[in-house]
């Protein structure tokens, strides 16, 4: 096939940026959509060009690595996927493809389509955990949890923490990333203990790192990977209330 | 960078969440929010008596809502409600749109809530049209303009005489409506209300209001401007 690319090009933080033209032929649709920018990499290299700079680590979905903002909407046209599971098979001869960083305030720009998404380390490390040492996996049925619960944390337990939310939030709002850890958390015996002080500090990190607020839009939820529930921010939304009210 | 800038940096004072963070402020804006939602049942039902020919049903109606001293505690908390909720959209929005300095390109439109895009400009609106309203009404009670003020009944009638005041009317109620499309459910996920049973529920409510509380209020011109 041959595509068309329009493609973010930023030297440095500091630097203005622009998107840049590339034509490429002999995409085959076997390619996933990084091995096609592997592929227009090789062509750069060979012709003394530098590379496009885009992150990527277990190729498979599960590091929350990859992300990028493909013709519109984070990880591209099919949804429930990360840009690494993304395939070439789903673009046609011919099309073009505009490929930008995600973007927010908390997100910047490291170089080209690499964002610095240590944000989400803060948040992680402003509360999204428990203080006591776990030892080795303890049997099963020691701490009986419904089936339902677990299967509410489980269910928001399996954010990557990609950051497409925030990509695809108009707001570039956190609070699907921040709400799925509170929720996961605060629904298991191990994570109630600190619950009201973990939604404390966690919703002030995210405000003092410049995320946006929330307006119950639910573009995050439509975007995620993981299909992570508009529910958990509900859920975090009860849990502010209850540490800070009551 | 200007100098004043350096000294007072707006945007950390706007990013500032008030009431101590953003999902404060998110609570703020929806209680406030809600209590109009209730309040314009309350409104449209008086309202609504502006449709029979008897005057005096509706001046006694009206003159109670402004004159009981119960109602006169709901009059100062509903101004103070809709200021708050005025005042916390516009600092929410502004906050909302410095968290993405840089715009994308290209933006596929989300499949999501379509007047959830739009709350600002639908609020905006629906404040031009309020404060038409209260040139109109409020202020002439309150001798800031001047009226009869026992007779908002003929008042109301004369107004809709006006075909050009009976357009922007209709506009302001359809935009209203849009506002409260997404504004219904979207104060309950504030709440934090939200699980399998309640949610669809609320949403069909929230749809059945957003239509029909706009259309009511729509319909009354309508009848007096066509039939009366
Ligand atoms: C009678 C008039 C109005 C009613 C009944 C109303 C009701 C509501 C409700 C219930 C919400 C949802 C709040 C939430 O979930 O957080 C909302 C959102 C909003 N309203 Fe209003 N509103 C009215 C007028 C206005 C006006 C005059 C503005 C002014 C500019 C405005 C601006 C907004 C904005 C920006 C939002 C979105 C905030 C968000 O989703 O977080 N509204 N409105
Ligand atoms: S590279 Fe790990 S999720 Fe895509």
């Amino acid at each position: 096939m041959k595509i068309t690319l329009d493609i973010w090009r930023q030297k440095s933080p500091n630097d203005k940026g622009k998107f840049v033209r590339y034509e490429l032929e002999g995409v085959s649709r076997e390619m996933t959509f990084l091995e096609m920018l592997d592929y227009l990499n090789d062509k750069l290299i060979k012709e003394g060009k530098d590379p496009v700079a885009f992150d990527s680590d277990c190729r498979e979905g599960i590091c929350g690595t990859c992300g990028l903002f493909i013709n519109g909407r984070p990880n591209g046209p099919v949804k429930g996927i990360t840009t690494c599971q993304l395939n070439m098979s789903v673009f046609k001869d011919g099309d073009t493809i505009t490929v930008e960083p995600f973007r927010a305030k908390a997100f910047p720009v490291i170089k080209d389509l690499i964002i610095d998404r240590s944000s989400f380390d803060q948040l992680i490390q402003s509360g999204g955990f428990i203080s006591v040492n776990t030892g080795a996996a303890p049997e099963a049925n020691s701490i009986p949890i419904k089936k339902e619960i677990a299967e509410r944390a489980f269910d928001a337990g399996i954010c990557i923490g990609c950051g497409s939310c925030v990509a695809a939030c108009k707001n570039a709002s956190a609070m699907l990333f921040v709400s799925a850890k509170i929720s996961q958390l605060a629904l298991l015996p191990q994570g109630q203990v600190e619950a009201k002080e973990r939604v404390r500090t966690m919703v002030r990190e995210m405000d003092r790192l410049g995320f946006g607020n929330c307006t119950n839009t639910g573009a995050c939820e439509a975007e995620c990977p993981k299909e992570i529930s508009l529910w958990n921010i509900a859920k975090m939304n009860r849990e502010y209330y209850k540490a800070t009210l009551g | 960078m200007c100098f004043p800038a350096k000294i007072i940096n707006f945007n950390h004072i706007l990013m500032g969440k008030l009431f101590g963070s953003s999902l404060a402020q998110k609570l703020v804006m929806a209680l406030a929010g809600f209590f109009l939602i209730l309040f314009l049942l309350v409104h449209l039902s008086i309202n609504l008596l502006l449709l029979g020919d008897n005057p005096e049903t509706f001046n006694r109606a009206a003159a109670f809502m402004s004159g009981f001293w119960l109602v006169k505690i709901f009059e100062v908390v509903l101004i103070g409600g809709l200021l708050i909720h005025i005042i916390m959209g516009i600092i929410l929005q502004i906050q909302n749109w410095i968290a993405r300095p840089a715009r994308y390109k290209k933006r596929y439109p989300s499949q999501t809530s379509f007047f959830s895009k739009y709350m600002i400009w639908t609020g905006g609106i629906v404040f031009i049209f309020l404060f038409i309203h209260f040139l109109n009404f409020w202020f002439v009670r309150l001798g800031l303009v001047e009226g009869d003020h026992h007779n908002f009944y003929g008042m109301a009638h004369e107004l809709f005489r006006h075909l050009g005041y009976n357009i922007i009317y209709w506009i302001s109620f359809l935009i209203l409506g849009f506002h409260l499309h997404h504004a219904f459910q979207s104060a309950f996920q504030t709440f934090g209300l939200n699980n399998r049973k309640c949610t669809p529920v609320i949403k069909t409510i929230g749809i059945i209001y957003s239509i029909l509380v706009p259309l009511g209020f729509a319909l009354i011109p309508f009848v007096i401007y066509f039939f009366k």
